[in-house]
């Protein structure tokens, strides 16, 4: 990659900033953005990627020291049953094991979202799924600690199993938890944005479609590893290989009954993460505990089985969508109703309901929006954030339902599209705040690269053409716990060496946050990426950052970078313009200069600059902080969906499809993402291919899916599959050729006028396959993966006179209760519902207080 | 429990003398007794290819093979690749354009598409993908990867072309302002 030509021209500083946390758009920190840029929107090498390419990046199973022990877990073999005894007799006498703990060692309830504390670190009473850990066990070596596993007994009195969202809805009692909205029906919400029946009454067709989205799984290559031990003065350290830190040492605090100051969680750059080290784990606590009972290192390192089992991906969801239209295709009003499945225990639950919902009105305007859903408990490893969280299945349900819709109406599919976009600047019907929306340059960029106009719905039989869309957050709105603190923040050291060091939260789970930090403070420094060390995810060291979750980190740490450095330029712009005899507004930051932009012969070195800082004020340092804008929302369940950006994604898929077989090919996908502006597009690049191909293998053929053991060994529900071999992911061999298209229509709340990338991509991938294969084939496959026994099931349907479709037919009729209704802003609305005090009460069961309890505060 | 084995390893070039427990695999003893992190395991059971090395040249997934059967072999791991201190061309383009992302299963596919490059210096992109068919990435959905591996392999015959730019910017479109 060539070297960076830094041009020497730079606009003048722009006065003090802000002193702070910088909110929203309100604040200065975008002045960055107004001066030539030397290093953002040019590709750069990583700065992890010499670690990386030479083996030398720690991740957490790498560590190792003196005196470490290691540790496995009990886990349950059965789902759903009461615990009547834990012998540890035999076990204890077995070679080189040290120590045991079982659920009475921490009886403290611990979960990343408040509303749900469901956890025990160890089960206590009961067991909820396959996989759900008993007893902690740790010895000399691990294979002494596996030996040692297999010895301890435990009895078990087993409880009816609830193995899906039906069942859970039939059945209340023995209940799988002692909370949640009802019997096994965690989170119900309802709520409608706007005069429904008017919007439907205002269209001249209404559709209705079903369509069912399969669980997948993370996959991350790196198992789970954590290894914690006591510090010589007696506090607990962990380092571990989670995405957010911050939440672990909360949880930490909690089940250790410790103050948070005498705990110290270090993340480990993560080998994958993609929402799967997201929640705080058993695991991670057991690790802790152990340590401190022992007073010695403890490792544990998860297989590969049990990677599977801890889970908290992609929640299987049943969908019905209904939609108003007008003949020429614009959207009167959508009823969507969902049903999520969500394995044993809260996780991220509560929010991944709401977001099966939330963002549907971000890409195309829906006047009026009603929105339904529950989430069950059933005896299934725990479903919650997969890459995309929550808004991939109705994204799906939605992008083929419109594609249906176009084909209904005699309108072709980008156009139906084009014609519904929400337009910038604007509040949707569930007040959300849409700033800058780039999906209409993203549909034209695939549908001019595909040659969608001359060739869709021209190709010959068997060959095909589907086009989708999507659109995902730039973070989530409001942080996890309710606080008005910041949700990151960034700490600048400098001192007389010229180096800079930076110091934040955040963790690298690969998708290139630590790049992000530090070309945000090299780039109005206007130094080299060289020049700066990092300080990362270490809750003893760095400033609060909440984890790398809901594409947050480059809007939201680089804000908080930009703030810093722009508070440190301010800082040297003062001490060096004395010096020069400029003034400070004058002085431009460039190649490791700091100069007077009316006369560069009147400049000094950086490092000058800095020491002639230091000397000015002592000891250098800054602090930039980020909070996101408020929302206009004011509703109960409002604190899902907002954020301070929103990126967006178009996808065309060419596949090919043999009618003999139902085996299908995708021999080509366009891909347009509006990523606001580049920090670095080699890695923007990478983020949008990797998203294609996890889209890809989702919607062809990943399956997060369990079968039962027969009656006369446990009945248990066990994976189907926990391997790697046998859960079918893409290879080198699936991954059709992809061209991408970067649109760049910079956010005013963004960095730069950055948006995220991580996650939106994968979104159009599913429904832009299926809508593909429909132009192929002429057969719709409403579920996800798309087998190629599926299509060739609706082939022969077809075949046979009946409807080419294979998919749900039929949504169950759920109670969702009393609809919170909330007049949107064309109605006068302002934010809230009319009826607060008797919503979600539902038809004849709980009460107003039994659901503020299972809700807490916030709704969140 | 069990019996102890020591041997001496060859592992890049330099003699390791090691006692390990004689079940275990070539994978556990890099990683524990030698201490060579560098190699990674994904699955411990053949499946995901994060855990290759080259044994006498050949590409070798380190968690199928016993440790006890290397006496006499040549080992090599990603902590050999380096030249002194300087990048191979496979690590230089791997960390230049991005085909590193989490970099877990980089040392693995490193190790075969060295392994590649030695036999074949000119291989085609299906050539590159049968080669590598055996790792996994859940990352940079292999695009990147492939096309470090033509641009390493294109440096080490002696051709300056680096990857197109459409790879790096995207490709050109109607809403693409300046570059």
């Amino acid at each position: 990659m060539g070297k960076t030509k830094t041009p020497k021209a730079e606009a003048p500083l722009s006065d003090a900033a802000s002193e702070a946390p910088s909110e929203g758009s309100t604040d200065k920190k975008n002045v960055a953005s107004d001066r030539p840029l030397n290093l953002i929107g040019k590709p750069f090498r990583r700065v992890d990627g010499r670690a990386k390419v030479t083996g030398q990046t720690k991740f957490a199973d790498d560590l190792h020291f003196p005196r470490t022990v290691h540790m496995k877990l009990v886990r349950s073999t059965v789902p759903h049953a009461e615990i009547v005894s834990i012998d540890t007799t035999e076990a204890a006498g077995m070679p080189g094991v040290l120590g045991f703990l079982t659920g009475d060692d921490m009886p403290n309830t611990f979960g990343i979202l408040p509303v749900s504390q469901d956890e025990h670190a160890l089960c206590v009473g009961k067991v909820r799924f396959v996989g759900d850990p008993v007893v902690a066990v740790a010895a000399l070596t691990e294979d002494q600690a596996h030996e040692a596993a297999l010895k301890v007994k435990v009895e078990y009195n087993d409880l009816t199993t609830i193995a899906s969202v039906e069942q859970a809805a039939s059945t209340p009692e023995p209940r799988i938890h002692d909370y949640g909205d009802t019997g096994n029906i965690h989170k119900q919400v309802s709520m409608s944005f706007g005069d429904l029946d008017a919007g439907f009454a205002e269209a001249d067709e209404i559709f209705e479609d079903i369509y069912y989205f399969e669980g997948n799984t993370h996959l991350p290559m790196e198992q789970h590893a954590s290894i914690a031990f006591t510090e010589d003065d007696g506090r607990v350290t962990i380092y571990s290989s989670t995405q957010t830190p911050h939440y672990l040492h909360r949880s930490l605090a909690k089940v250790l009954e410790l103050p948070a100051s005498r705990i110290r969680v270090i993340a480990c750059p993560n080998g994958g993460g993609f929402g799967g080290k997201s929640d705080p784990f058993n695991h991670e606590i057991c690790a802790a505990k152990m340590a401190l009972k022992l007073g010695r290192p403890v490792k544990i390192a998860l297989t590969r089985e049990e990677v599977f089992y801890c889970h908290r991906g992609r929640h299987p969801v049943l969908m019905k969508t209904r939609t108003g239209f007008k003949k020429d295709g614009r959207m009167t009003a959508q009823h969507l109703q969902t049903a999520l499945d969500g394995g044993a225990y809260g996780s991220y639950g509560v929010a991944s309901t709401y977001y099966t919902g939330a963002l549907q009105t971000v890409t195309y305007d829906l006047p009026k929006y009603r929105f339904d859903s529950i989430r069950a408990f059933t005896n299934k490893p725990p479903c919650g954030p997969k890459r995309g969280h929550g808004t991939p299945q109705p994204r799906a349900a939605f992008e083929t339902h419109l594609d249906k819709a176009a084909h209904r109406l005699g309108i072709d599919p980008a156009d139906i599209r084009l014609n519904n976009l929400v337009p910038p600047d604007s509040v949707t019907a569930n007040y959300l705040k849409v700033g800058s929306i780039g999906l209409g340059d993203c549909i034209e960029a695939v549908v001019k690269g595909s040659g969608w106009r001359e060739r869709y719905g021209k190709l010959p039989e068997g060959r095909g053409l589907g086009l989708a869309c999507g659109s995902y957050l730039c973070g989530a709105g409001l942080p996890i716990y309710w606080n008005f603190m910041p949700q990151s923040g960034v700490q600048i050291k400098l001192d007389r060496s010229g180096g800079v060091a930076v110091f934040c939260g955040e963790t690298e789970i690969g998708q290139g946050s630590d790049s992000v930090l530090a070309a945000c403070v090299a780039e109005i420094l206007g130094i080299d990426l060289q020049d700066i060390r990092l300080c990362v995810a270490d809750t003893d060291l760095t400033p609060v950052d909440l984890g790398s979750y809901s594409s947050r980190v480059t809007l939201m740490v680089g804000n908080a970078a930009v703030q810093a450095a722009e508070r440190a330029r301010e800082i040297i712009a003062k001490a060096a313009g004395e010096k020069l005899d400029v003034p400070p507004s004058r002085l431009a930051f460039s190649e490791h200069r700091v100069f007077d932009i009316e006369d560069d012969e009147r400049s000094m070195s950086f490092v000058e600059a800095v020491q002639a800082a230091e000397a000015k004020f002592g000891t250098l340092g800054t602090t930039g902080s980020y909070i996101p804008p408020r929302s206009p929302g004011r509703y109960r369940g409002a604190g899902v969906g907002p954020s301070p950006a929103y990126s967006y994604s178009a996808a065309v898929v060419e596949v090919e499809v043999d009618p003999q077989t139902g085996i299908y090919q995708v021999e080509h996908v366009w891909m347009a993402h509006d990523v606001g502006k580049c920090i670095n597009p080699a890695l923007v690049m990478g983020q949008i291919e990797g998203s294609v191909y996890m889209g890809l293998g989702e919607a062809m053929m990943e399956e997060q899916v369990f079968r039962r053991l027969p009656k006369k060994r446990s009945n248990a529900l066990v994976h189907k599959h926990p391997s790697l071999l046998e859960y079918k992911s893409p290879t080198f061999h699936e991954m059709p050729p992809v061209t991408s298209y970067i649109i760049e229509d910079p956010d005013p709340n963004g960095p730069f006028g950055a948006k995220e990338v991580g996650q939106g991509p994968l979104l159009p991938m599913p429904p832009a396959v299926a809508n593909a294969i429909f132009d192929a084939v002429g057969v719709r496959v409403d579920q996800v993966p798309i087998g190629p026994h599926h299509v060739l099931e609706a082939l022969e349907r077809k075949a046979k006179g009946k409807e080419g479709r294979v998919g749900p037919n039929k949504f169950p009729d759920y109670d969702f209760g009393v609809p919170l209704n909330v007049p949107t802003v064309a109605e006068g609305g302002d934010g809230k519902a009319t009826n607060q005090e008797t919503a979600g009460v539902r038809k004849g069961i709980g009460t107003m207080k039994d659901r503020e309890e299972a809700v807490g505060k916030g709704g969140q | 429990m069990s019996n102890t084995t020591t041997l001496t390893l060859r592992i890049n070039d330099e003699d390791v003398t090691v006692a390990f427990p004689t079940h275990h695999t070539l994978l556990e003893v890099l990683r524990e007794e030698c201490r060579l992190t560098g190699t990674k395991h994904g699955c411990e059971l053949g499946e995901c290819g994060t855990c290759t090395v080259l044994v006498d040249g050949k590409p070798m997934l380190s968690c199928l093979v016993l440790a006890a059967e290397m006496d006499g072999h040549e080992i090599r791991t990603v902590e050999g690749m380096m030249i002194g201190n300087t990048l191979h061309p496979l690590q230089q383009a791997f960390a230049d354009l991005g085909a590193a992302q989490c970099g877990y299963c980089t040392p693995g596919i490193l190790m075969a598409a060295e392994a590649l490059l030695e036999a074949n210096p000119d291989p085609t992109r299906e050539q590159i993908q049968e080669a590598l068919a055996g790792n996994l990435c859940r990352c940079t959905g292999y695009i990147k990867i492939l096309e470090a591996v033509e641009w390493a392999a294109a440096t080490q015959r002696g051709e300056d072309t680096p990857p197109a730019k459409e790879s790096i910017y995207g490709s050109p479109h109607a809403a693409t302002k300046g570059e």
